[in-house]
């Protein structure tokens, strides 16, 4: 073995970690059948755990394989958020998976393939390893969406995004090879370096929105959105939970990479599709879920809004802020996980419920849950001292310095009328009168119910680190 | 003094008591008699605590007091706390209001106790930090998550129509606040930091100050509220249980004003100059408009929360005024509109205790079984008038001298509200106390007990010490406000003589 590889693989450690994880992980289930389920997603998360330790420890700057693969301080900040998504939501399934017999192995292998995929795409440095990386993700989605075979609106949520999902990946293809015909070249340092003085071609602008059209589907931005509340809805809610929490960390990453580093000498170009993007995500993203009654639909249309924030962050085009993007996808994350623990536990006797109004009365029948997604709705809605509002101060701090004023005014505008929504969850639980409470919740969920409201309102006294991190993370692309 | 962080006590105390709350289980009479109990005994402490600050308060001194500074968040966000003049008598107000507050919701709610005081003691808090803040997003987040308690105070222990009321109170306030949070980070990338004593020394461009000062004007002319933002108010008073209508009008009310003092005025001085017009049409109207809407209002809460809106009138035109008398005059008006509409609201919790309705015509005639009531209810409607004697007139007659100096046409269209509202505040007194005791459902009223007597009594004492010698106010607020005074118009003189050149 040559040294160059040695040094790719010790970079890539992580991936291999995973990747030989999910063969040996599907061997076993292959062997020993269903009786091996919690074993399995046990290892699995074991897995996840383990690639983010070894990160976290070994973990350096760096790239590989030629210049496709590289390792930064961004790149691990959204490596860990996106392990963080899939162990949590990993570890939230299993109690559903015995209460609603959905107990299929498959599903921890699959989101093992799936966050390798995601992995892979955040260190993408070439077009074509993003393509890789964001197919390899892709494939294992599909099947996860559909994985409740029996269920006809699972399976339909599972085409759906399938139809969509491959459109979408024709386009960035064709976005691609466009790019590709106009600088000849793949690597994102190359087209960076031929984009730079040249002149700029109308051919390579339609490469250039193809790209951004294709990415923005993965992270459910308007106008690409349609397939968000349908997935979200249809999906058995673990999977609803993955898909609001780690694949929109390594999309964001992407596009964050994709407009840093290969784009970076055309941001006036992007910068104008990013800001209509925004726009339109957030305004969607606030008045659609107003009408909404289906709970895990409301978060679809909550996450269209947030990616809509997240992008402001981008939009700037600026050290600050791409910290205010690493920022936002942090507390979205956890403020993600935690909603979903909450939905997990909406259980009655006879089964999980998932309207808005089966929370009516909730603070005198479950105090503690009320209080805690009380707290997170409130986080969501962007009020301070929660969570939800630093994000929201980070990325708008950034455009403003961009003078991007419009943006910015439109942005805060639409989260007074986002607010109207959660305070709606609020209202429900605390004004109107109990329809009788929920099972309690099982340890797991209220773990992570609990750390995440803990980190929700107890972010005030630990911003300033987090703040560092993001600012180091941000570093890379300065 | 030095060395104790008095400031972080006094915020940070009534979140302490909100703990222990949390740790007492909810359940049968004795335990909710502890909850009151800890809750008043926490707010008691806390006030007795806050008099230090105005005991060791030296009122030569015009800059910032028992200043405190942690570094906090990153980008030189810092955790800075300190009161001057202009601040200081809020806090204590606050402190002051706030075992009325516990004591008036000693029987009238019975349900979910725990959270009741969890959420007036964490609104306390809040409130404490806004006026104490030095760092403009630690106001911020102080000014806004205010709203979180507020909402929940309304909508679970309000009246009827109490969502649509906390709704709409949440997104007014929300929808001004977001805009001056824009401005906020507007002013950081302008000046490098969000340090207040800092930015009150940096001179902002002219045209900047334009938006900047109208981004802060939609929030704080929500908060206030100015006519014609005014609408949520009377909705957010009638809906919100009694303590919740004494904590918005003598305390959240004032936050508005003290922003107009603390930012618009001293950091955006030539927007100041530029739009106070506006603002005095704005107020001359709300004096006139709102006191001809209270004449018109058939539920007593409402009335008083037009009046409230009236009274608020006074202050802005004062504000912008722009010199010593109507600035003090403003403070004043603040301070004693804090107690009258507080003892207002409090009166109306008294019988609204007893008959469970709002409406004027429901009373009358309670002169006859409530001599006391009558008594206090008399002396606290004198002075939401401005009799002279009453420190109602104090406020109104300061800011009216200075708008004079300013604007006579604006003074004399305001001067016509006092009259006004002699006639909506006599008229309700008279249908509510005076007259025949007709009603059946009136005769068996009592008098005021002895827990009312707590509450109201002392406002009484100081509605009239205040009215009567006012001295300890101006002293404190003096040495501030004449900082703040010359600062703005060295500002202003030094524009003009640079468009002159």
């Amino acid at each position: 073995m040559t040294p160059e590889l040695l040094s790719s693989l010790s970079l890539s450690a992580p991936e291999l970690i995973i990747a030989l994880g999910a063969l040996a992980l599907l061997m076993i289930g292959v062997f020993s059948g269903e009786r091996a389920n919690s074993t399995v997603t046990g290892l699995a998360v074991a897995l996840l755990v383990a690639a983010g330790a070894w990160m976290l420890v070994f973990g350096h700057d760096g790239s590989g394989y030629g210049t496709a693969f590289v390792s930064d301080a961004f790149a691990r900040f959204m490596k860990f958020l996106t392990l963080l998504g899939a162990a949590v939501t990993l570890i939230m399934s299993v109690g559903f998976a015995k209460a609603e017999k959905f107990d299929k192995f498959e599903f921890p292998v699959l989101v093992l393939l799936a966050t390798l995929g995601m992995l892979l795409m955040i260190s993408a440095n070439d077009m074509l390893a993003l393509y890789l990386g964001l197919e390899l993700q892709s494939l294992a989605l599909y099947v996860i969406a559909a994985i409740n075979r029996d269920n006809v609106r699972s399976t339909e949520a599972g085409l759906k995004y399938f139809v969509l999902g491959a459109l979408s990946s024709g386009m960035l293809l064709y976005g691609i090879s466009l790019v590709y015909g106009y600088t000849g070249h793949t690597s994102f340092e190359a087209i960076a370096a031929a984009l730079t003085g040249g002149e700029r071609q109308l051919g390579l602008v339609f490469g250039l929105v193809f790209v951004l059209a294709g990415l923005c589907f993965k992270i459910s931005a308007v106008p690409f959105h349609m397939w968000t509340p349908d997935v979200y809805e249809g999906a058995p809610t673990p999977v609803t939970a993955f898909f609001a929490a780690a694949p929109k960390m390594a999309a964001m990453a992407l596009i964050v990479r994709v407009t840093m580093g290969a784009f970076e000498p055309i941001g006036t170009d992007w910068q104008q599709i990013i800001v209509f993007v925004s726009i339109a995500s957030m305004a969607l993203g606030a008045f659609a879920a107003i009408g909404q009654k289906n709970i895990k639909r409301l978060m679809a249309y909550s996450s269209i809004g947030h990616m809509g924030y997240a992008l402001v962050g981008l939009a700037a085009n600026s050290e600050a802020g791409v910290r205010g993007v690493v920022i936002y996808m942090l507390i979205y994350l956890v403020m993600t996980l935690g909603t979903f623990a909450f939905i997990l536990a909406m259980r009655r006797k006879d089964g999980n419920v998932e309207q808005i109004s089966d929370l009516a009365g909730l603070s005198s029948t479950n105090p503690v849950m009320a209080t805690i997604l009380t707290i997170l709705m409130f986080s969501l809605a962007g009020i301070p001292p929660l969570a939800g509002f630093w994000g929201k101060w980070y990325v708008f701090l950034a455009a403003i310095n961009a003078n991007l004023y419009a943006l910015a005014v439109i942005g805060v505008l639409a989260s007074v009328v986002g607010a109207f929504y959660y305070l709606r969850i609020i209202k429900i639980m605390w004004f109107d009168e109990p329809v009788g409470g929920f099972q309690p919740m099982a340890g797991e969920l209220r773990l992570v119910l609990g750390l995440s409201g803990a980190f929700v309102l107890f972010y005030v006294l630990i911003g300033g680190p987090i703040g560092q991190m993001a600012e180091a993370a941000a570093k890379t692309f300065f | 003094m030095s060395g104790v962080p008095i400031l972080s006590l006094v915020t940070f105390l009534p979140l302490v008591g909100a703990l222990l709350i949390l740790l007492i289980r909810d359940d049968g009479d004795a335990a909710r008699r502890n909850i009151r109990n800890v809750a008043l005994l926490t707010t008691v402490f806390t006030f007795a605590v806050s008099l230090l600050i105005w005991i060791y308060f030296d009122n030569a001194e015009a800059g910032f007091q028992f200043v405190e500074k942690a570094a906090w968040l990153d980008s030189g966000i810092s955790y800075h706390m300190g009161v001057d003049g202009i601040s200081m008598l809020f806090v204590i107000l606050t402190t002051f209001l706030m075992p009325l507050c516990i004591l008036a919701s000693w029987e009238s709610v019975e349900k979910r106790v725990k959270e009741y005081m969890i959420a007036f003691l964490i609104l306390e808090t809040l409130m404490i930090g806004v006026f104490c803040a030095l760092d403009i997003v630690l106001f911020y987040v102080f000014f806004e998550a205010g709203l979180i308690p507020m909402f929940i105070i309304i909508g679970v222990w309000g009246g009827k129509r109490r969502v649509y009321a906390s709704f709409k109170f949440f997104l007014f306030t929300l929808l001004g606040s977001v805009l001056m949070l824009l401005a906020v980070m507007a002013m950081f990338w302008q000046a490098g930091t969000t340090d207040i004593p800092t930015l009150l020394a940096y001179d902002f461009p002219a045209n900047m100050q334009t938006w900047l000062w109208l981004a802060f004007f939609a929030s704080f002319a929500v908060k206030m509220p100015m006519w014609p933002v005014h609408t949520w108010l009377p909705d957010a008073h009638v809906e919100a249980p009694t303590a919740g209508s004494v904590i918005l009008a003598g305390i959240l009310l004032k936050m508005g004003g003290y922003g107009f003092l603390r930012f618009s005025l001293p950091m955006f001085p030539l927007a100041s100059e530029f739009f106070a017009p506006l603002v005095f049409a704005m107020s001359a109207i709300a004096i006139v408009y709102t006191s001809l809407v209270a004449l018109m209002q058939e539920d007593i809460k409402k009335l008083i929360a037009y009046s409230s809106v009236a009274h608020m009138g006074y202050v802005t035109m004062g504000i912008f005024a722009m010199n010593e008398a109507g600035v003090q005059g403003a403070i004043f008006q603040m301070l004693s509109h804090g107690l009258v509409s507080g003892a207002l609201f409090l009166c109306v919790g008294v019988v609204y205790d007893r008959m469970h309705t709002r409406e004027i015509a429901a009373y009358g005639g309670l002169v006859n079984n409530m001599p006391k009531y009558a008594v206090a209810f008399l002396i606290f409607t004198m002075a939401n008038v401005g009799l002279p004697g009453t420190s109602g007139f104090v406020g109104e007659f300061l800011t009216l001298f200075g708008v004079f100096q300013v604007n006579t046409w604006v003074a004399l269209i305001a001067a016509t509200g006092v009259i006004l509202s002699a006639a909506y505040a006599l008229w309700l007194y008279r249908r509510v106390v005076f007259g025949a005791l007709t009603k059946e459902s009136l005769k068996g009223l009592f008098d005021l007990s002895g827990r009312e007597k707590v509450v109201l009594y002392p406002l009484i004492i100081l509605v009239i010490f205040y009215g009567v010698y006012p001295a300890p106010v101006f002293d404190a607020t003096t040495a501030s406000v004449k900082a703040l005074i010359n600062n703005v118009t060295v500002s202003i003189d030094a524009a003009q003589t640079a468009a002159a050149n």
